[in-house]
């Protein structure tokens, strides 16, 4: 019997798909899949370096969704967990998609399906929270700029959502913690890096990018939040629920409070 | 833009407007065509959370809180001693774009005191909206009230440019509203509401001849309910949502635990603790008559006039009907499984999937996330291990409370103390 295999590739969604083709090309035995940045060799399985393709990952994308088309965004949403493991859970789950005419996404009592499913629901989840905790601050150059530090790679599914509601000013969110940005110029939305020199969370200080108008506009915003808030019905533990501190750094209206 | 004056108008009028709980941006599509501004997808954004735990989603603010009623109430009355203010039609405008364009909201939700009059106010708040759709291209979500008494032209046009209105009925009973705002007609406030139901009527027949007619109301329109003021029942109140529910096709009726604002020997004193577990149970009998296909009468009736404090409505319900029980996982029909305490409508939606590849065991339901430590005494599933159905409720009562912890748990577990 031939060894198990580990594949190794550069760490983007069309190296995973190239991956997945390869792996039923050669109808290999997976031990695992790895991105090349965090790559270590198992003591008894050969390991091989995949290089993207674009249209093999075409070719494996297309499939899913003739498949399944549910299915198919569950492995998106699932992959941009950036879970540890992913990548083989992802493969034994596409495998099992293939192997069978039934519609395996909703057999929730099987584990790996459950799995997929769970993953697919937290990111979820935090797209739906970073439509929500995005706060644009209006810099001098006319661009409403926003940091964002998602617990998963959200920027790619929010993309749309800005896009068609902001449609009509410059905007930029950017991930600090896996450094890139989306940037939508009036035309199309792009894929930026910054050389950011400092985040531009919401502080109590100013700094020099953006107008004034825009701490009168975060001043008043501060304000309203206040004042909507009914004190003899306090309840911290739901506050904190609805709003997690970890993003509190972002929100304007919860700047004092960090 | 004088942002010290806006600053101090918002302070006075965001903070008169708060008590109008519904908070809702759902429910209304409004496509971005022509690089406007928003996009409204039908799916509601809560863009944070006051510290009372109640979402921030529109701003929620006053035109003006100068009004010539006197309701018992409320706390913008006539002859409350507090600091007035109004906005300008502009002013209102600016503050909804800006905030919008900062991802701060999903829209607006403009309410007022009555000034002159009826229609006189209602014309302002239209003047706002109309502005914002017509001029500014405004696409997010705008939530206005119909002033109770305002005519049926000005209703029409409200639904034009609005995704949402609402009258908020306030007082639940008839006598109640007597007693507490004797200036208010409650055919004032019925007025408004038959017009918006009719006309949403209309606009979906008119829709389904001619695609281009002009939207109205696309979100429907809500009432809200103070709780705990006139000391009415569980039951009045149920059963008046469900009036509003059947009769005016309400898409939402908000109750809201009464906050005393005011010292008058017709309400509660000052400092009265709020009753948000009362409030948080009718919320989930509300749930369950909308989505779980129960009937106002099996949750609340001559003999059960009053929700249980300690246990949800739905296991309030199970208990006092164990005969219904216990049912097969595996077997029973969807509006069966949905009547199971600790079975939610996800829930169910995962079982009736999940059970086509294979027989169910408590193992699968744990994972599927069925809160079992209720659902265990009212089902059975691909086990020989079950609970023994032959308890007394009771006994079943115990058992769960015993083995479960609840949010209001230490509220009212320290309220009985007092009376044993």
């Amino acid at each position: 019997m031939e060894n198990a295999k580990t594949f190794i590739y550069d760490g983007s969604f069309n190296g995973f798909l190239t991956t997945i083709f390869v792996a039923f090309e050669e109808k290999a035995q997976v031990a695992d899949i790895q991105k090349n940045s965090v790559n270590q060799n198992g003591l008894f399985s050969e390991s091989e370096t995949i290089f993207t393709h674009i249209e093999k990952a075409k070719r494996v994308w297309n499939g899913i969704q003739k498949k399944n088309y549910t299915a198919m965004k569950q492995i998106y949403f699932a992959y941009l967990s950036e879970t540890q493991g992913i990548e083989i859970l992802l493969y034994r789950y596409i495998r099992k998609l293939f192997a069978t005419q039934e519609a395996i996404q909703s057999d929730y009592s099987d584990s790996l399906v459950l799995k997929i499913s769970q993953l697919t629901k937290s990111v979820g989840r935090e797209k739906h929270r970073m439509e929500a905790f995005v706060r644009f601050q209006l810099t001098q150059d006319d661009i409403y700029f926003a940091n964002i530090e998602p617990d998963f790679d959200v920027l790619p599914l929010i993309s749309k959502h800005f896009r068609s509601r902001y449609a009509d000013q410059q905007w930029l969110i950017y991930d600090v913690k896996r450094q890139y940005g989306i940037f939508y110029n009036l035309e199309r939305v792009e894929i930026v890096a910054l050389d950011l020199k400092e985040i531009y969370a919401n502080s109590i200080h100013k700094k020099d990018p953006f107008l004034t108008d825009e701490y009168n506009f975060q001043d008043l915003w501060n304000n309203y939040f206040k004042s909507t808030n009914i004190k003899s019905r306090i309840n911290t533990k739901l506050h904190t629920q609805q709003v997690p501190k970890r993003y509190w750094k972002y929100l304007s209206e919860k700047r004092e409070a960090v | 833009m004088s942002f010290d004056r806006t600053k101090e108008k918002l302070n006075i009028l965001a903070d008169a407007a708060k008590y109008d709980v519904s908070c809702s941006s759902s429910g209304s599509k409004r496509v971005n065509t022509n690089k406007g501004l928003g996009d409204s997808t039908g799916m509601g954004i809560c863009h944070s959370y006051t510290e009372d735990g109640r979402c921030v989603s529109l701003l929620k603010i006053l035109l003006t809180n100068h009004c010539i009623f006197d309701c018992a109430y409320c706390v913008t009355r006539k002859s409350n001693d507090i600091k007035r203010a109004a906005f300008k039609i502009q002013e209102v405008v600016d503050l909804t774009i800006n905030f919008y364009r900062r991802n701060y909201i999903e829209g607006l939700f403009l309410s007022s005191g009555i000034f002159k009059s009826a229609d006189y106010t209602m014309e302002r708040l239209i003047a706002v909206a109309k502005k914002l759709r017509t001029e500014e291209g405004f696409n997010g979500y705008i939530h206005l009230k119909s002033i109770p008494g305002a005519s049926d032209e000005l209703m029409r046009e409200a639904g034009l440019y609005a995704d949402r209105l609402s009258v908020n009925i306030e007082v639940p009973t008839i006598s109640g509203l007597k007693l507490l705002a004797p200036d208010k007609k409650h055919e004032d406030f019925i007025k408004p509401m038959l017009k918006v139901k009719n006309e949403i009527i209309q606009f979906k027949e008119e829709k389904k001849i001619i695609k281009s007619t002009p939207k109205y109301a696309p979100a429907g329109q809500s009432t809200q309910m103070i709780i705990g003021a006139t000391g009415e029942s569980d039951k009045d109140i149920m059963y008046s949502a469900s009036h509003y529910y059947k009769q005016y096709n309400m898409k939402r009726v908000y109750y809201s635990g009464y906050v005393p604002v005011a010292q008058d020997v017709r309400l509660p004193a000052i400092g009265t603790q709020v009753p948000m577990l009362r409030e948080n149970r009718l919320y989930q009998t509300d749930w369950l008559l909308r989505f779980y296909g129960f009937g106002v009468q099996e949750l609340l009736n001559t003999s059960h006039p009053n929700l249980d404090i300690d246990v949800d409505p739905k296991l309030g319900w199970a208990l006092r009907n164990l005969e219904q029980f216990p049912i097969d996982i595996n077997t029973a029909e969807k509006q069966i499984l949905a009547r199971v305490p600790g079975i939610g409508l996800q829930s169910v939606h995962k079982i009736i999937n999940a059970r086509r590849f294979r027989k169910l065991n408590w193992e699968h339901l744990k994972n599927i996330g069925i809160a079992l430590n209720r659902a265990k005494y009212f089902i059975v599933c691909d086990s020989s291990k079950w609970e023994r159905i032959d308890r007394e409720p009771q006994t079943i009562k115990g058992m769960i409370l015993k083995n479960s912890t609840g949010k209001f748990r230490k509220e009212y577990s320290t309220q009985l103390n007092l009376f044993t």
